[in-house]
């Protein structure tokens, strides 16, 4: 078990190194180097020149990698192109929005609609369970930016609840009036998330209830609720955590389009930003941050999935 | 795989329909899908947006960018005779704006679609009947790149190459070929080691024969079913990289971006329609394409979904 975790966490890193060389190689095919557009098209041959070398665009290309690489490592992601400030220093002002409205996405979202979908479990067929599954297939395919109109369009607009869009800081804030202030964009997010573990939850579930040690307890004359909650519920904990840690993963994209929406600072918005100025420093090393996480989180699904099976743990 | 000489005795052109063998059975009996009800919903919604798609610039009552109305200009109007949903950021009509959005967001979308599939299916299938080495290489670099957000993938490349219809297809089709390799390989695989594909190479069959004859028809439906499902993925793809200002660029029309544009409308509120409008239009498309995949994957016989 420990050797294949091992080996799992090995794949890991040459995936994370893979993503650096795919990150560092789709920065660099752009036309036109990173002196020459932070100096402009004004600056002198010599300015560029001097400038190249302090970024050490003049070295081959192996070393500005290798170089850059271990800086990420070190936690130094070098100058934005843009303004010229360490970021760092962008980072810092900003991640916090980001975290705040992942994580308590993940507290809120998850537990709720794991305990949704299980319920639809227990009743198959039910008026709940019909109504449950037509809502979550009908969010499953929808953009992020839907459920957030609908969700302004409800509250805002129809209750007068909040605000359509997130302003003032998030500083200072204790837990309660942190989920106000970031109600709609978590509310978005966990509409997103739910409609996917509501449906995987529940097949999960319904998916052991067919084999047969499930028929054999039904035979027993045990009472349903606690097939499911001792028998089917164990056995069904691998995939859902699978999918859980498959939906945070979804999270960090989801992220960007709701900070947009909302229209409050966070580590997504600040990497469009790095797009729209082309600012690839900055791409680069949020875009490395952004990998990591996702990388780390499917990385957890993996390991989730054969911790929990016996069979995938001892292969034949 | 070269053809044994037993095989070319009877060799016929693989091509022509009507080729019949005496001494092989018949291929399997091909179920017709009859949709349900809510996949009639699904199809009429979805074909009803390929309609708008297709002949909306002529339909459209205003060309993308006109004025409904030039003489008050006002942003953000309240739907009325003569701009059905109201205006937009730049008081021009909404209705008309969706109408050749439709066609922009879904012509990416089908195109960007088509590419992952042809490039998915013909390396995932070349993977899967070729050499242990191709396979290995092919899937590794393959993984490579699905580890990474989808997302952060389209972002690189529009900061590397900047954003035009051309390189959103381009991104988007080779963004998700990575997913129909996989399933195109998996398939293969299963596909390759099953009886009547050993029986196949036993008889001497060719490699085009085997996978035209033996491999495509028993992957066919799976495959299509996920092309739809692929479909839905690359239309909220290509939205989201619109919204975010980095997809379809404007005065263009496309829905995604019809949603960024109109974002101030929210601090406003006199009249969200401008926001409303394309937002419902993407979710009804993708939602009516998942209910048409839902029924036919339903009807595909899984035992678990009839019982759902």
């Amino acid at each position: 078990m420990w050797s294949l975790i091992l080996k799992r966490i090995g794949i890991g890193l040459i995936t994370v190194v893979a993503v650096s060389l795919i990150i560092f190689i789709g920065t660099k095919i752009l036309p036109g180097d990173a002196a020459q557009i932070r100096l402009g098209q004004n600056a002198t041959p010599e300015n560029v020149a001097a400038f190249r070398e302090r970024l050490g665009l003049d070295q081959p290309l192996y070393i500005q990698y290798l170089s850059w690489l271990w800086d990420f490592v070190r936690g130094d992601l070098g100058h934005s192109l843009a303004s010229d400030v360490p970021i760092t220093n962008l980072i810092a002002d900003r991640y916090l929005n980001t975290v705040y409205v992942s994580v308590l996405t993940a507290a809120i979202g998850v537990p709720v609609s794991l305990a949704l979908g299980i319920m639809a479990a227990m009743f198959p067929g039910s008026l709940y369970d019909r109504v449950l599954t037509f809502v979550s297939v009908s969010l499953v395919a929808a953009p992020e930016f839907f459920t957030a109109t609908l969700l302004v369009l409800i509250f805002v607009f129809s209750l007068g609840i909040g605000n359509a869009v997130v302003v003032g800081s998030a500083e200072g804030k204790g837990l309660f009036q942190l989920i106000a202030h970031f109600a709609l964009p978590i509310a978005t997010l966990s509409f997103v998330i739910a409609s996917q573990l509501i449906r995987m939850s529940r097949a999960a579930v319904l998916n052991v209830m067919s084999s047969p040690y499930i028929e054999m307890a039904i035979l027993k004359g045990v009472p349903r609720r606690r097939i499911i909650l001792r028998h089917a519920l164990l056995n069904a904990i691998g995939p859902i955590v699978n999918v859980v840690a498959l939906n945070l993963a979804y999270l960090v994209t989801g992220v960007i389009v709701v900070e947009v929406y909302f229209g409050y600072p966070g580590l997504a918005t600040l990497i469009v930003q790095g797009v729209q100025t082309r600012d690839f420093i900055l791409i680069q090393g949020l875009g490395m941050i952004f990998c990591l996480t996702y990388v780390i989180l499917m990385l957890i699904a993996d390991i989730a999935a054969f911790a929990s099976n016996p069979r995938l743990r001892h292969p034949k | 795989m070269s053809s044994t000489p037993a095989a070319q005795d009877h060799f016929v052109a693989p091509f022509s329909a009507d080729v019949s063998f005496d001494e092989l059975p018949d291929a399997p009996p091909t179920q017709r899908y009859r949709p349900t009800i809510v996949g009639w919903i699904g199809i009429t919604i979805t074909a009803f947006w390929v309609i708008v798609a297709v002949f909306g610039p002529w339909l459209a009552p205003y060309a993308e960018n006109d004025l409904p109305f030039p003489d008050a200009y006002e942003e953000f109007q309240v739907p009325q005779a003569g701009a059905w949903l109201g205006t937009d950021v730049e008081d021009r009509d909404v209705l008309s704006r969706i109408m050749f959005g439709a066609g922009r967001t879904l012509g990416i979308s089908f195109a960007a679609t088509l590419l992952a599939y042809f490039t998915g299916v013909v390396l995932g299938i070349g993977a899967a009947i070729s050499g242990p080495k191709v396979d290995m290489t092919l899937s590794r670099v393959n993984d490579a790149f699905l580890s990474l957000p989808t997302i952060m993938l389209g972002l690189v490349v529009v900061a590397a190459v900047g954003s035009s219809i051309p390189v959103l297809i381009l991104t988007a089709g080779l963004i998700y070929a990575t997913v129909v390799f996989r399933l195109a390989r998996a398939i293969g695989m299963e596909i390759m080691v099953s009886d009547f594909v050993e029986a196949a190479k036993v008889r001497g069959e060719g490699r085009w024969w085997i996978i035209t004859r033996e491999i495509w028809p028993n992957a066919r439906m799976p495959l299509i079913t996920d092309f739809g499902l692929r479909l839905i993925y690359v239309i909220l793809f290509i939205s989201s990289l619109s919204f975010l200002g980095l997809g379809v660029q404007p005065p263009q029309a496309d829905w995604g971006s019809m949603v960024r544009e109109n974002l101030g409308a929210l601090q406003y509120g006199d009249s969200i329609f401008a926001i409303v409008a394309p937002a419902l239009a993407i979710a009804t498309l993708t939602v009516s394409i998942n209910l048409i995949v839902d029924d036919v994957s339903a009807h595909g016989g899984g035992k678990l979904a009839k019982r759902m």
